[in-house]
């Protein structure tokens, strides 16, 4: 098991109060899985993401712990994580475009960087190379400064370079939003290759297109308002959800692989509840078909079947 | 001052914010923000002191009305130049002026400086080539010494025309920030609806433009206010201020040029200047404040 | 790259066109006749001097050929290195006369904006986010950048000069000296030299600190320095990125400031009666000497966009986003 995550709750802090961006987590990540983590914009994903490797100045940890490897992960604790990042948990950001200085040569940025985590760069510069080459991009790069290349060759540089360690744990937020269509494909086959390579353990794939990471990853974990819907292997997601919540998101998919579900959703009627005080009980009940009175209580997340995990009060008969 | 309020994308995880609520949530952070506290605090105060304090001197501030080169003391709060003026009397009629030059100056340039902006952004092609190159032109040309070289020509001078001439001269950096801004904002789909809906130019700048910049708006202006303040002081300085007038600039200059300094008259050259740098510091810490209250990457949690 | 540098060129000469033309403007625009306002104005006592005088300028002026041969005539003039005869110092030609201060002010313009750039720049960094020194160097940048320059002069010259008397505070060297080589002579320029550099120095200073402190802040939550500390960079890394790429806009802001500190200049030598160019201008206002004054005008602009055109290339040189431009290798 590489990643266990429990009951995990952060919070934004802003003026009028605590935002329950993740409000009581819990999932495990198998060692060479790749999980899907879709839902709706403000969900908590990208929060989850954050989450594993560094939480920003307005998140707090609330509470519920992270387990690598069967070592506790002090998120709350941002210098006891430092010897974590990089090394065991490494982060392909949503701003991949924008994450390399731009006033360094991408290599001289590539040795700053290793030497500064206690690596010695030289012993790792056949791999750089073997691995540029891997994902299509020339050993010249290395001599050009960030501008010069294509958004497409800084989305693989920067893959290249937060694998480059083989961390335990991959996160890639939304690394595919900003490309277009046959970039997407070819940055996501790479990530497959990483992890069958093990250059990667495992990986959370941060994003909100489901047609895409239909065709990638292992797992799909649907999240609604900070809380876990259901976390399933791709195949049972697609074809047999159990909570109504993905049911309705699945059926607004026109067909797998076209179309984003960003603007699909809205065609769910109502909206995600506000996270500032989030209501009690189920938080998909207002928006929900086949709500009835128990779901004035939470639903506990239960695993349904081997590997079928769902919140839902319905889905237990 | 490139790092600007309005940046979206700061709380991506808070549930939409309506206006009203935005409003309350600044009004909230400017409360609390000691920064702009002070400053405006600082600057009302001598906005104050400008406005009220020449109504209680009932003498022409430059008449000679007391003993020659008295220090401070109860009858003359601020004492005496060496002709017998009451610097006091000087001083509040100083910091009245002080505020004119800035709000006529500053006003000119914030005036010129937005409109060369926005219609280079909004408009783009040849005209932003133009304004463009006119702006870069003027922001080459060392400003003081064109004032300079202009006002000596002229026979009276007034605090109308030199703050207009400050005014024509200090534009070109509120000109490339207003600017660069509209050019953001330009592309945004409500501007783009307004001009697909066929409104005039200057609608489009007024009511969709400059309401989204607001708050940077009100800030260029500050640091033009506080420009047009520091230019004119060294304009007075040389000599090229009102004629006939008060001002803590020509303050500074009769110091000078009557030898406050050797004579040791230091109550005669100490609260004019020490006038101009508390007002325009404050200015500039009030901007600062208020930079934090609306840009939340600023703001200290 | 070459472009950069043509374009900056093109605006260059533009201004040295449009400065020289408002130059050639004003006198003939500005109400009045201003031969005849310069010399009733100007104290010349001697009627066979006047009426010297009164011809030359009315030649000079050629008032009576057409607007656009004045025009040409003008600068034809301005060619021949002829920027006409200073009133003041009758008859002395006013570009010898700026040629005598402009060294004072060079000494004490460069040092200053230099040093202070650069001590400024380093105050700046510092201070970003470090709450202490945020709090205690912040208000004290502001205060300085608010200060008039003549006024810290004259505080200057006033505590330390006058009261102290540890400095001398007037002129650019002790009226018993005449300039030459020797020791003694160049001891006392640099004495002259301290309280004046001083006063503009920290003036200046002030501004760039905080220019720096706020682009630094900006570097620090810009996308590069969020993934770097994501992959457990040290800060120590992280500050020396996000310096190096706060110092690019702190190099145009030098350019964008140098009027700025020019007149500060001025003012502060007026203060130290400094026998730069500043002290001429007070002069030449004073004893309405215009040509002289435009002479000054038409120096400090040609200065002005010499520093504006070293600072492009420097620029250039240091910024790997327009180098990289320039030679056209994007891929």
């Amino acid at each position: 098991m590489t990643l266990r995550v429990k009951d995990l709750k952060v919070y934004y802090q802003t003026l009028r109060g605590d935002v329950h961006a993740l409000d009581g987590v819990t999932f495990d990540l198998e060692d060479g899985e790749i999980m899907g983590l879709a839902g709706e914009s403000g969900c908590g994903k990208s929060t989850l993401g954050k989450s594993l490797i560094r939480l920003d100045s307005r998140m707090r940890h609330v509470g519920g712990s992270i387990e690598l490897d069967g070592k506790d992960v002090p998120i709350a604790d941002d210098d006891a994580m430092v010897p974590l990042r990089y090394h065991e948990i490494s982060l392909i950001p949503q701003y991949a475009m924008s994450a390399l200085n731009p006033t360094r040569k991408i290599g001289r940025l590539v040795t700053e960087l290793l030497r500064a985590r206690g690596v010695r760069p030289g012993d790792i510069e056949d791999e750089l190379k073997r691995r540029l080459e891997l994902v299509g991009l020339s050993t010249d790069v290395l001599n050009r400064f960030p501008i010069e290349l294509s958004g497409g060759m800084k989305q693989r540089v920067v893959m290249v370079i937060s694998t480059l360690l083989n961390p335990s744990l991959l996160i890639a937020d939304e690394v595919t939003s900003a490309l277009d269509v046959s970039t997407q494909r070819s940055v996501a086959e790479s990530l497959v290759e990483f992890r069958d390579r093990e250059y990667v353990r495992s990986m959370v794939f941060v994003t909100h297109d489901i047609s895409l990471v239909y065709q990638m990853a292992d797992t799909i974990m649907v999240m609604y308002a900070g809380r876990i819907a259901e976390k399933a292997p791709v195949k049972t997601i697609i074809d047999a959800p159990r909570h109504p919540y993905t049911q309705m998101l699945i059926s607004a998919l026109p067909e797998v692989g076209s179309t984003s579900t960003e603007e699909r959703l809205e065609g769910i009627p109502g909206k995600p509840p506000g996270l500032l005080n989030p209501p009690t009980g189920c938080r998909f009940k207002d928006r929900c078909p086949m709500a009835f009175d128990k779901c004035a209580e939470q639903p506990p997340l239960l695993e349904i079947e081997p590997g079928h995990w769902a919140a839902c009060w319905k889905t237990g008969e | 001052m490139t790092n600007v309020a309005g940046a979206p994308g700061a709380d991506k995880a808070e549930p939409t914010v309506g206006g009203e609520r935005r409003f309350a949530e600044t009004l909230h952070f400017a409360r609390r923000n000691p920064k702009l506290l002070i400053g405006l605090g600082i600057v009302l105060g001598f906005f104050l002191l400008g406005l009220i304090g020449p109504l209680f001197v009932d003498h022409d501030p430059n008449e000679y009305v007391g003993p020659q080169s008295q220090p401070p003391n109860g009858e003359f709060w601020l004492g005496t130049t060496s002709f017998g003026q009451d610097i006091w009397a000087q001083f509040v009629y100083g910091v009245r002026s002080t505020f004119l030059i800035g709000f006529f100056g500053g006003g000119v340039a914030f005036l010129v400086g937005t409109a060369v902006g926005f219609v280079a952004g909004y408009k783009g092609g040849w005209v932003d080539d133009v304004l463009n190159m006119l702006t870069n032109v003027v922001l080459v040309l060392p400003a003081m010494v064109v004032l300079i070289v202009a006002i000596a020509y002229l026979d009276a001078r007034g605090v109308l025309i030199q703050g207009i001439f400050i005014g024509l001269t200090t534009w070109p950096w509120a000109a490339r920030a207003v600017r660069s801004q509209t050019l953001s904002l330009a592309t945004r789909d409500y501007v783009d609806l307004a001009r697909l809906s066929g409104r005039r130019t200057w609608r489009i700048i007024t009511s969709e433009l400059a309401p989204n910049m607001s708050s940077y708006l009100v800030m260029t202006s500050i640091l033009l206010f506080g420009g047009a303040v520091l230019t004119a002081a060294g304009l007075d300085f040389i000599g090229l201020g009102p004629t006939n007038g008060v001002s803590l600039g020509l303050m500074l200059e009769n110091a000078v040029q009557w030898s406050a300094l050797q004579l040791g008259l230091w109550w005669w050259f100490i609260p004019p200047g020490l006038g101009i740098t508390v007002i325009v510091s404050s200015l500039y810490i009030l901007n600062v404040g208020l930079d934090e209250v609306f840009n939340p990457k600023l703001r200290e949690l | 790259m070459w472009r950069y540098i043509g374009r900056k060129s093109v605006i260059y000469m533009l201004t040295f066109v449009i400065a020289v033309t408002i130059n050639w403007m004003i006198p003939r625009f500005m109400p009045g006749d201003p031969v005849r306002s310069m010399l009733s104005r100007a104290s010349v006592s001697d009627p066979a001097a006047l009426e010297r005088m009164n011809n030359y300028y009315n030649e000079i002026f050629g008032l009576d050929t057409p607007l656009y041969e004045q025009y040409l005539s003008f600068w034809a003039g301005l060619f021949r290195g002829d920027l006409g005869v200073s009133i003041m110092l009758y008859p002395k030609p006013v570009t010898d006369v700026i040629m005598g201060a402009i060294p004072y002010t060079l000494a004490l313009l460069l040092p200053a904006i230099l040093l202070s750039w650069i001590v400024g720049n380093r105050f700046g960094a510092f201070a970003a986010r470090s709450k202490i020194l945020d709090n205690s160097i912040l208000p004290v940048g502001y205060i300085l950048t608010a200060t008039p320059y003549m006024w810290l002069a004259l505080l200057l010259a006033w505590s330390v000069g006058i009261v102290a008397g540890l400095l001398p505070a007037s002129g650019g060297y002790s009226f018993s000296l005449r300039p030459d080589f020797s020791w003694v002579f160049i001891s006392d320029l640099i004495l002259h030299w301290i309280l004046p550099f001083l006063s503009m120095f920290l003036v200046a200073l002030g501004g760039w600190a905080i220019g720096m402190r706020n682009m630094i802040i900006y570097e620090l939550e810009a996308d590069y320095s969020n993934y770097l500390q994501a992959l457990g960079a040290p800060r120590r890394l992280i500050r020396r990125y996000a310096f190096r790429n706060a110092m690019l806009p702190q190099i145009t802001g030098l350019a964008v400031q140098l009027g700025t500190i020019i007149a500060g200049s001025l003012l502060t030598e007026i203060v130290f009666n400094y026998p730069g160019l500043g002290s001429l201008i007070l002069d030449s206002i004073n004893n309405n000497d215009f040509f002289l004054l435009q002479g000054i005008f038409l120096f400090v602009v040609v200065g002005v966009l010499i520093a504006n055109f070293i600072i492009d290339i420097v620029y250039v040189l240091i910024d790997p986003r327009t180098r990289v431009q320039m030679t056209g290798g994007a891929a």
